[in-house]
């Protein structure tokens, strides 16, 4: 789970890691009152999981009443990279001396947490020159290493006592909370040698949550992703039309890959999972049949444990009910695959016996469609 | 490190050669019963079943125990496997390695990191090998199956798969076999960021097995694992022709694509850079799992890798 900016600051602040004063709000009347108890100058910032806020217009300073009223609903409306505005936080603009880089990650390969630091903060992570790397094990980040990573940033004296401070409490906000990943970027050094964290990326470990009741008013899904999780299965919602179903997260990946590369464009990605029933399946189709893009259903199955004719019972009763009424193209390979294509007989459900084979004619059709 | 053909397979001679004793954890749950009557179909030597509060019931005429002590005791089993909930993975895969188990496949989806990352610490310090979490587990096509794959993949042969996906490795090991090339080993790592046996892990657990003629290496998208393997592939000179496939090329970045370990971050983790990568170590990449066996006829046809 990512945190948005807000959020990700909200948690800092629990860890006394500073931060600017500002005020979250979803509609201009509650920004209106929050302007007020902040004061002009501030800055209006989009809260969206996505970087490059700035660039796209998503971060703007505001100086007065006039302004207020013409850029908080622009930054409401904006869409950065497909990601829409969730909020906006109104913040005081701080007297910025320099910016730097700090973060905390979970190192896969090393199995390990690994500091990466830079004197030279305020841009995007492939763009920080003079990264200074890491790895720091699974336990806190001891006062030293801190200290020497500060130094090696070119900080002395208060800012360097203030660095190490926050970056022993960032490591113990990474523990305790299970993050993958959390970012203050930039770190600013202000015109009294005071650190402030002027923004904040924190991701969580999705399959932690369940020791963290106190993240769970952070957490946003859509209800087609909430409903996905209840029965079991993945759900990434994608912008082409054709719905991408399959077992397993690689083969659904590799299904996903074989469609792009054929000129085709995924509506979704749905990993129905290895426990799949008929009524999983249908309930599948049923959050498929809610996406307004899908023209087509490209399925993807291969039937070992789970037997393809559960699978096509579930596409029987699909159409039966009208909940589908588009064409589905499916390769279903294993465990009685020869007796499902009997019982798809005659339905929209076509059956191929390869997956290359069923992505072109999905292709044709859904073109040919519109 | 412990070897992985040893606990598998064994030594001729030995009493239990190609019959090691397996203990399943967690093995009167829905999941935990099917698996353990399809792998008793397989072959595999079931011997125990541990199930707090059920010690001394039986499922599929396999006794169960009140923990991995007794039945470790009882057995002499060096190999479980744990169809568990995750949230009691940890404290099952502790017990598990704690009472002497040297062979942990971890079946579990959705196991925190920090609980990961706890069993990896534990795991090398009584040196057993931990494959999983999020894995299908482990075959050896007509001997032993460990873990919820389907046999009708699977073949005997002479080729090495290792795979990041469960389906995937079905769906490789598949298109190997209708091309005839049977599996010496099929060996799921895990979908997950943390894994007990690495990519590099799984693969130095294999390479010298002297029933290899070459590895197929079923990645996707997310962290640096095939990028390191390349390089060690490189780095130890490894001659035997080795053939890649990588999940994920349409995937947009940070969205997590069903695995856990499944994510991009920026250009970490992306499909590219895996590929570059392999281009340097002269692994060929599939674009398709069906092409897999014509690339590794290619390079078996050209006899050794460089």
């Amino acid at each position: 789970m990512r945190l948005l900016e807000y959020q990700a600051k909200s948690l800092f602040s629990d860890y006394s890691i500073p931060i600017p004063q500002g005020l979250t709000s979803t509609d201009i009347d509650q920004g209106r009152k929050d302007a007020a108890t902040l004061g002009f100058p501030f800055v209006i910032k989009a809260q969206m999981a996505v970087g490059g806020r700035g660039k796209a217009g998503a971060i703007q300073k505001c100086h007065n009443a006039d302004e207020f009223e013409l850029k908080y609903p622009e930054i409401m409306q904006k869409v950065v990279k497909g990601e829409k505005t969730k909020a906006i936080l109104l913040e005081k603009m701080a007297d910025i001396k320099k910016e730097l880089y700090l973060s905390l990650f979970l190192n896969r390969s090393k199995r390990c947490y690994t500091i990466i630091a830079s004197g030279e903060g305020g841009v995007e992570i492939e763009s920080v020159k003079n990264q200074i790397i890491r790895e720091v094990g699974v336990g806190d980040v001891d006062s030293k290493t801190a200290e020497e990573v500060g130094k090696e940033m070119g900080l002395r004296d208060k800012a360097l006592s203030q660095f190490v401070t926050i970056l022993q409490k960032l490591s113990k906000l990474t523990i305790e909370k299970e993050s993958e990943l959390a970012e203050i970027n930039p770190l600013a050094v202000l015109k009294d040698d005071t650190l402030v964290a002027l923004d904040g990326k924190v991701i969580i470990d999705d399959n932690a949550m369940f020791r963290h009741e106190e993240l769970r008013k952070f957490q946003e899904v859509s209800e087609l992703e909430e409903r996905a999780e209840k029965s079991g299965f993945s759900l990434v919602e994608l912008d082409g039309n054709i719905a991408v179903v399959g077992n397993g997260a690689g083969l659904v990946m590799s299904t996903l890959d074989m469609l792009s590369d054929h000129g085709g464009r995924p509506a979704c990605f749905l990993d129905v999972g290895g426990g799949a029933t008929t009524d999983t399946v249908y309930e599948a189709l049923t959050l498929i049949s809610k996406m307004k893009k899908v023209k087509g259903i490209l399925v993807n199955l291969y039937g070992g444990i789970v037997k393809t004719t559960t699978v096509a019972t579930a596409f029987i009763k699909a159409y039966e009910n009208r909940l589908i009424d588009f064409p589905v193209f499916a390769r279903m390979s294993g465990a009685e695959a020869d007796k499902s294509k009997e019982m798809l007989k005659g339905s929209r459900t076509k059956m191929f016996d390869t997956i290359e084979e069923a992505i072109n004619a999905a292709v044709i059709e859904v073109n040919k469609n519109g | 490190m412990a070897d992985l053909f040893d606990l598998l397979i064994g030594k001729e001679g030995d009493k239990d050669y190609k019959k090691k004793p397996v203990i399943v954890q967690g093995i009167t749950g829905k999941f935990g019963s099917f698996h353990t009557q399809q792998m008793l179909a397989y072959g595999t030597n079931i011997v125990a079943g541990v199930t707090p509060g059920k010690g001394g019931q039986k499922v599929e005429g396999v006794p169960i125990y009140e923990n991995m002590k007794e039945a470790v005791e009882a057995t002499g089993a060096k190999i479980s496997i744990i169809f568990v909930p995750a949230k009691f993975f940890l404290g099952a895969a502790i017990e598990a390695l704690e009472a002497g188990i040297k062979l942990l496949i971890a079946i579990p989806e959705h196991v925190p990191v920090k609980d990961a990352l706890t069993v990896v610490e534990l795991a090398k310090k009584k040196d057993a090998i931990v494959v999983g979490p999020n894995t299908p587990g482990v075959i050896i096509p007509g001997i032993i199956k460990i873990g919820i794959m389907p046999a009708s993949p699977f073949k005997a042969g002479r080729i090495a798969v290792i795979s990041r996906s469960g389906t995937l490795m079905y769906e490789v090991s598949h298109n190997l076999t209708l091309a005839n090339f049977g599996q010496s080993i099929c060996f799921g790592i895990g979908g997950d960021p943390i894994n007990g046996a690495p990519l590099i892990q799984a693969f130095d657990t294999i390479r010298d097995g002297a029933n290899i003629d070459g590895v197929v290496v079923v990645g996707e998208i997310g962290g640096d694992a095939e990028e390191m393997l390349a390089q060690h592939i490189i780095d130890t000179k490894f001659d035997k022709p080795v053939v890649a496939y990588i999940a994920g090329r349409a995937a947009p970045k940070e969205k997590r694509m069903g695995h856990a370990g499944a994510i991009i971050y920026g250009t970490y983790g992306s499909a590219e850079s895996k590929v570059a990568m392999y281009a340097k170590a002269n692994v060929p990449v599939a674009k398709r799992p069906a092409e897999v066996p014509m690339l590794l006829a290619g390079k078996l046809g050209k006899g050794r890798n460089k």
